[in-house]
């Protein structure tokens, strides 16, 4: 089999590693350069704050499930959803999404570094820095005489409830700061892809022939350039209204609330897509390798990755429906935004015809990505009917748009996440995760995820809205709650089985080899883990699947291209 | 399976002429940092004629065209350095960076100048009207930008001053003049925004 | 291939089980208002006023497109998943590799496109016929400030305020008499919603916004703030009265007159002296009542206090003992509310209770 397949002059196994002291090694992770070691802290990080974020959503789940219920005070159960979705978006997501791009982009595309090096660091300790910030404000929010504090107001917190006269006390300055230097972070991060991608590729990688996930990752990062930084400029705006006394979103002196809203939204609709890319590009090389077929389609693939990065940036305001904007302006966003579901289809087409006729092994990356197919097509399609302004203005701030976000953020995000785990942690460790916990963790994963989210979606029509801390049981939302949160709770069970996985695997996992899942891309080439230099010698490429072409040379897929 | 080496022989030619990692990244930034300038572009325009009371910018602003031709024409003047340092040329090249730091040092003091009058003798401030703060904040932002890049430029005179400036750091110094020629352009658009719509 | 454990083929299909469960029950809760789920009060599939049942045509119409989208593509991909799966004997053998096809490409891109223009029309249809509804001459405007965290109605041409409990006159479909709300807000955003009456429209500081409704059926109409706006955001709630016009038209003579003058006779000695509680503690500030020096405008109008059926916008039933306990602290039904707690002695509860009990 491929795993003991040579691979001459890209597999050096002479480098030992000797025993050195504790306080050695942390100071080589503290100080490093290197891309690898850079993106196992950035998911590292994520995976802390993945648990730190599931406990509050966990928390908010226990208060919602009876109704009139006790269990936490409203203003705590504020912060829990705040920081619950600011959490999850800017310290989960994008850190864990940009750590698997640290980490392969430059194995996949051949070379031995990110183009910027100590600006990958700084990006890096930037993100941390934010986010130690921002949960710094459970102690420092009040200005330490407080009883402990946090923002309270909601993720995309509407102006003017950020403005002095409403959010007393330091927590909104802690957000905005945090949310402002982990921009600087991201998009730190997101110059050095774009100059990786386009500059390093090895010998032979026309862009045509990159594989698809340094594709996707260079969109998202154009997308992170365009969107972010329009997020910390309203944040400036925010800090200057809340320090100086400027008026950008002071009502009382002619400011506008609309502005903000605007602003939060030209970010934090294409923030979506700066994060489900990164799940499309894990799946776009997962389920290739595990239907052992080419990708079908891959430059319509590129075209409609670029095609979704573009309309993405101009849907913002289907946000806004309800603010009472023009009709003609209701209309506009109504076409854009279902726009948006033509390339998406394409993709979901493509990976279909992927499959199609291929032999598919269910390893547990590949159940993660099936079950991805499925819920991220029922995803999209609750996005079009969100799309559709008047069922918006029912479900606009309901339970519906949280479970259709959550679809979304956990049932096509977070199980590509889960399956580009299993698919590279033999290639970052060494050492293959355990399958059988794997399948426990991807069953009872997807039984808690339709339990919490599929029945989401009915207190949400049943005129549920977010952010409510307790309802009245006249309401008839208490079943479904109840049900909502048991799901909750399986889910969590299921991340702690892979959190258990994780590390038992480390230690007792079988040794994975070079090649594992007999594998197409460069990154599999090269040893587990890979060298501190990546290759022995740098690698040059013939087709987007060179691995293929080494293992098939009677059919080469130069041929095709 | 047998053996067989990655390397395989190339049937085609190599791939296309790469960028140079320095310009790409500088060009990304420039990306991001015209989208923050388009935020605050976008509140200033719509911001115009919505202050509750005065002053307006009517009555405040003046045109400032000395500081903005020299502004302008520190492109001009780095261009000449860039292109005597590719030359090899290190004297020239020192002269024309230190020309247009000092046309930059003077762009920035008459915003210096045009503030102070606004502040002391106007009593006029961010706290205001929406025009004062929008007019800060976005004068500001760019005032920021100049700052950061005289900085820059001053470091890279002190390099040259020491003579550690090599021609084959021309490549360096043109992604450095790359942000400057952004910082000006910039400039256009701020300009055309505050003192000639905006007034 | 490892072969699989038993557990692993008991979880598949007890996960199907479970999604189709959990399907029925939907159909059966959303569509049968009787179910055992018991009352839903909010549930936007049983409109009851134009813009709802415009909201809710719409709504079907793409909910039957998305769910044949569904049917189709998600039985591609069930088939492709369960007939192409490995099967023993092709661990060594790859399948044949297919590139990709321009002319499929172009099919699946097509026939989006065409599903779209479909839907992008419906949709815009919709959205004209409800926003550029006309304002007859007969239609009843009411102004709606939103506040932290409750609901000031103004009706202007009528010439009074009330709060939290909206009433409007029920609107006969032959001859239609709409409301038109003119939605604002004193402090920061909210939105109105009732879902058996109409999508939510935002009342947003700085910002007019305009709604409307025409319910025909008399009755009472549960909603809440569709926007966050703080800490008792959940507890805005909203309700809606729509009346038969004579009921609506007796509601309204009521409303115009001033407060309730309390008796002098000495029946209850509590009233005077409760309304003397009232009037020197700064309960004044805050609330108004109409024909006394009570002026405020940051809590609720209180002339008309006892036609309401809740206090607190819908946090407590508008009882003595509520209304006793609301005073006394407001923070046991809506905690973090605006309300300070007055810090009053036991009579003066009594008193001040007594006082506000004569508000008809």
């Amino acid at each position: 089999m491929a795993d003991s397949l040579p691979l001459p002059g890209t597999v050096d196994l002479t480098a030992s590693v000797p025993s050195r002291p504790f306080v050695d090694l942390m100071h080589d992770w503290v100080t490093t350069v290197d891309h690898k070691r850079l993106g196992l802290m950035y998911i590292a990080y994520s995976l802390c704050f993945l648990l730190a974020a599931g406990v509050e959503a966990l928390l908010i789940r226990i208060q919602l499930a009876i109704p009139n219920n006790t269990f936490v005070t409203p203003e705590v159960y504020n912060r829990f959803f705040t920081m619950h979705g600011t959490t999850m978006v800017f310290l989960v997501g994008m850190p864990i999404l940009f750590g698997f791009a640290n980490y392969l982009i430059p194995l996949m595309i051949g070379a031995r570094d990110m183009a910027f090096p100590r600006l990958n660091a700084f990006g890096f300790w930037m993100t941390a820095f934010g986010g130690i910030l921002l949960y710094y404000s459970y102690i420092g929010g009040d200005g330490l005489y407080g009883a402990g504090s946090a923002p309270d107001v909601g993720w995309f917190a509407y102006a003017p409830l950020t403005a002095r006269a409403f959010s007393r006390g330091h927590t909104m300055d802690y957000w905005a700061l945090s949310l402002i230097v982990m921009g600087f972070g991201t998009i730190a991060t997101a110059v050095n892809i774009i100059a990786t991608a386009l500059c390093m590729r090895c010998k032979g990688m026309t862009l045509m022939k990159m594989p698809l996930l340094p594709w996707l990752y260079v969109v998202v990062s154009f997308m992170v350039l365009i969107a972010v930084t329009p997020l910390s400029a309203a944040q400036i705006m925010l800090l200057i209204d809340r320090y100086l006394g400027g008026h950008f979103f002071d009502t009382q002196a002619g400011g506008s609330a609309v502005m903000w809203m605007h602003f939060f939204w030209i970010f934090g609709h294409p923030e979506v897509y700066i994060l489900v890319l990164p799940a499309f590009a894990f799946a776009n090389e997962i389920i290739p390798v595990f239907s052992r077929k080419a990708i079908f389609g891959y430059p319509a693939m590129v075209a409609a990755s670029v095609g979704i990065g573009f309309v993405s940036l101009g849907v913002w305001a289907h946000h806004m429906f309800t603010i009472g904007m023009t009709p003609m302006s209701n209309t506009f966003f109504v076409l854009s935004t279902m726009l948006v579901g033509i390339p998406t289809g394409i993709k979901i087409f493509n990976w279909l015809a992927t499959i199609w006729g291929g032999h598919i092994r269910f390893a547990t990356p590949m159940l993660f990505s099936v079950a991805f197919l499925f819920q991220f097509l029922i995803a999209g399609l609750t996005g079009i009917t969100l799309a559709v302004a008047p069922f918006d203005w029912q479900v606009h701030n309901t339970y519906y748009v949280v479970a259709h976000f959550h679809y979304v953020l956990v049932g096509a995000i977070l199980f590509m996440i889960f399956a580009a785990f299993y698919y590279w942690y033999p290639k970052m460790t060494g050492r293959m995760m355990d399958e059988t916990l794997g399948k426990w963790h991807f069953w009872l994963m997807l039984i808690g995820f339709h339990l919490t989210f599929d029945f989401m979606h009915i207190p949400g029509i049943l005129g549920m809205p977010r952010q409510i801390y307790t309802y009245g049981p006249d309401r008839g939302w208490g079943m479904w709650n109840m049900i909502v949160t048991v799901g909750a709770f399986v889910q969590a069970i299921a991340v702690l089985i892979f959190v258990f996985n994780l590390v038992r695997s480390y230690f007792v996992g079988k040794p994975a080899g070079p090649d594992p899942w007999d594998a197409w891309t460069l990154e599999w080439s090269t040893a587990s883990p890979p060298p501190v230099y990546n290759f022995a010698k740098l690698p040059e490429v013939q087709s987007r699947r060179p691995l293929w072409d080494l293992k098939h040379p009677e059919d080469p897929d130069m041929n095709y291209e | 399976m047998s053996a067989v080496p990655i390397v395989m022989p190339a049937h085609h030619p190599p791939a296309e002429e790469n960028l140079s990692r320095g310009t790409v990244g500088m060009l990304c930034l420039i990306g991001g940092e015209s989208a923050i300038f388009a935020i605050f572009v976008v509140a200033y325009i719509f911001y115009i004629g919505k202050s509750l009371s005065g002053p307006t910018p009517g009555q405040l602003l003046d045109v400032p065209i000395f500081t903005t031709i020299c502004l302008l024409s520190s492109s001009l003047t780095i261009w000449f350095a860039e292109k005597a340092l590719h030359k090899g040329a290190i004297r020239v090249f020192t002269a024309w960076w230190a020309v247009t730091i000092v046309l930059a040092a003077i762009f920035l003091g008459g915003t210096a100048r045009e503030w102070y009058g606004f502040i002391y003798h106007d009593h006029f401030t961010i706290k205001t009207n929406l025009f004062g703060t929008t007019f800060y904040s976005l004068v500001g932002l760019h005032a920021t930008h100049v700052v950061v890049g005289l900085l820059m430029l001053s470091l890279v005179l002190i390099f040259a001053l020491m003579g550690k400036i090599q021609q084959h750091h021309a490549d360096r110094v043109a992604v450095l003049s790359l942000y400057w020629h952004f910082v000006d352009a910039v400039w256009v658009v701020v300009f055309t925004v505050v003192y000639i719509i905006g007034r | 291939m490892r072969a699989r454990g038993p557990v692993f083929r008991v979880l598949p299909p007890a996960a199907c089980a479970i999604l189709l469960i959990a399907a029925r029950e939907t159909a059966f809760a959303l569509t049968d208002p009787a179910s055992h789920v018991g009352s839903m009060p909010t549930n936007i599939f049983s409109p009851a006023s134009t813009p709802a049942r415009e909201s809710y045509a719409a709504t079907l119409f793409v909910f039957g497109i998305v769910a044949s989208i569904f049917v189709v593509v998600g039985g591609l991909l069930a088939f492709a998943v369960i007939r192409y799966r490995q099967k023993p004997g092709e661990e060594l053998a790859e399948p044949p590799q297919v590139y990709g096809s321009n002319q499929i490409e172009l099919a699946w891109t097509v026939i989006p496109v065409l599903i779209v223009v479909v839907l992008f029309l419906v949709t815009a249809r919709v959205i004209f016929g409800v926003q550029d509804a006309p304002h007859p001459a007969n239609a009843l405007d009411v102004t709606v400030v939103g506040h932290q965290f409750w609901w000031e109605f103004r009706y202007p041409k009528q010439g009074f305020v009330t709060a939290n409990e909206l009433h409007i006159p029920a609107s006969n479909p032959k001859d239609p008499q709409p409301t038109f709300l003119t939605l604002v807000s004193a402090d920061v955003d909210h939105s109105f919603w009732v879902p058996k009456l109409g999508g939510k429209t935002d009342l947003i500081p700085n910002h007019v916004n305009q709604m409307w409704l025409d319910p025909s059926q008399p009755g009472v109409y549960l909603g809440q703030c569709g926007q966050f706006c703080g800490a008792e955001h959940a507890k805005m709630l909203l309700r809606v009265y729509v009346d038969t016009p004579k009921d609506f038209a007796a509601w309204v003579r009521g409303q115009q007159q001033p407060a309730a003058t309390p008796a002098t006779d000495g029946t209850d000695p509590n009233v005077a002296a409760g309304k003397q509680v009232f009037f020197t503690n700064s309960c004044v500030n805050c609330h108004t009542i109409a024909g006394t020096p009570a002026k405020g405008r940051f809590g609720p109008d209180l002339t008309h206090l006892m036609s309401r059926d809740t206090i607190a916008a819908g946090a407590a039933e508008n009882t003595a003992a509520n209304l006793r306990q609301w005073v006394k602290d407001p923070d046991t039904f809506k905690e973090g509310c605006l309300m300070p707690a007055m810090k009053l002695t036991d009579p003066q509860l009594d008193q001040i209770t007594a006082y506000l009990s004569t508000l008809h």
